[in-house]
């Protein structure tokens, strides 16, 4: 199983029967694009799983760091303002 | 019965070798893909023994001479690249064959609808990896020709007649050797040269007749249910 070191690695974002969007499902090894996609399908839709499949190199996502969660993710949190439920409805709006 | 029994023993036999590949193949990623492929044949060969006669009993009581399938695909997994030669002259093969069967209306018609899908995954994994085999390495390159080279003299016989099995065989030939040109040409690949039948070939596997290596592979298929008959999971 050495060889798999070699090969890139590549993450699966498979889009299901009754979904919208792609969902990450998991990573592989293959040696290019074309091998991927099958490794993928072999993978993570044996049990028809997806209808769609995507494949990413690895390499190139750009993910946020752990050490700058809370700069990124904590100035959200007190900002309930940004969610629809923080706001009432007037009696007699229509159509809302 | 003849026709049944030829598909499904194919089927059978080519499931059990790409199912040693468990636990050896290079990667995780192929030993899985090899798998499935085995996997699909399986299900494939129990819907044909199961049309004949007793699924388990023709699986694990026959002894080799009463066996139908080529003797192409009980040839032994050798390295990647040889096991890969002979996904691609079988899978192009069982391709061509059941869209025909598929596009008739005999008795496999429904089978090979299903099947023909199968298939087309399994001949699509064999042609990628003879490209990237082929067109590879000069050591991936040497070892692709090697299996081709090796297994030419046992494909002649995917083409001899098969009692029950009405079609042309001659166009399917045509075909079958149009498509595996295509695709060694491609890979940089040479087509072997040597005879596909006759004196030189190889090839009585559908009159029972088979290689070495097929009754060890037999035994080893064979042995727990010879040991334990009537046992279950």
């Amino acid at each position: 199983m050495s060889s798999s070191t070699d090969w890139p690695l590549w993450e699966v974002f498979v889009r299901s029967r009754r979904g919208l969007s792609h969902t990450h499902a998991g990573s592989l090894h293959a040696p290019d694009a074309e091998m991927a996609l099958r490794n993928a399908r072999d993978l993570y839709t044996r049990r028809s799983e997806g209808v769609s499949v995507w494949v990413v190199p690895s390499t190139e996502i750009t993910a946020s760091s752990p050490d700058e969660k809370d700069a990124f993710f904590e100035p959200a949190g007190d900002k309930p303002y940004r969610h629809p439920t923080f706001y009432e409805i007037p009696d007699g709006v229509k159509h809302l | 019965m003849t026709a049944a029994l030829a598909l499904g023993d194919d089927a059978l036999v080519l499931s059990h070798r790409l199912g040693e590949w468990a636990g050896h193949a290079p990667v995780l990623e192929e030993e899985v893909a090899l798998a499935n492929i085995a996997l699909d044949l399986l299900g494939q060969a129990r819907t044909l023994l199961s049309s004949v006669g007793d699924e388990d009993e023709l699986a694990f009581l026959r002894e080799e001479r009463s066996f139908r399938n080529v003797q192409l695909v009980e040839q032994p997994n050798g390295d990647f690249a040889h096991t890969i030669a002979r996904q691609l002259y079988f899978s192009v093969y069982q391709h061509l064959l059941y869209g025909r069967l598929a596009a008739g209306e005999g008795q496999f018609a429904a089978l090979a609808a299903k099947a023909v899908k199968e298939v087309a995954y399994h001949r699509d994994h064999a042609e990628q990896w003879v490209l990237r085999l082929g067109d590879g390495t000069a050591e991936s390159h040497e070892r692709m020709q090697r299996g081709l080279d090796a297994l030419w003299r046992y494909t002649g016989e995917l083409f001899e007649p098969v009692e029950g099995l009405d079609l042309d065989r001659q166009t399917l030939g045509d075909d079958w050797l149009a498509a595996v040109t295509s695709v060694v040409r491609r890979a940089t690949l040479t087509l072997p040269t040597g005879p596909q039948s006759g004196g030189w070939a190889a090839g009585a596997g559908r009159q029972g007749l088979h290689t070495e290596p097929f009754g060890r592979m037999l035994a080893e298929m064979q042995h727990l249910h010879r040991s334990h008959p009537g046992a279950s999971w």
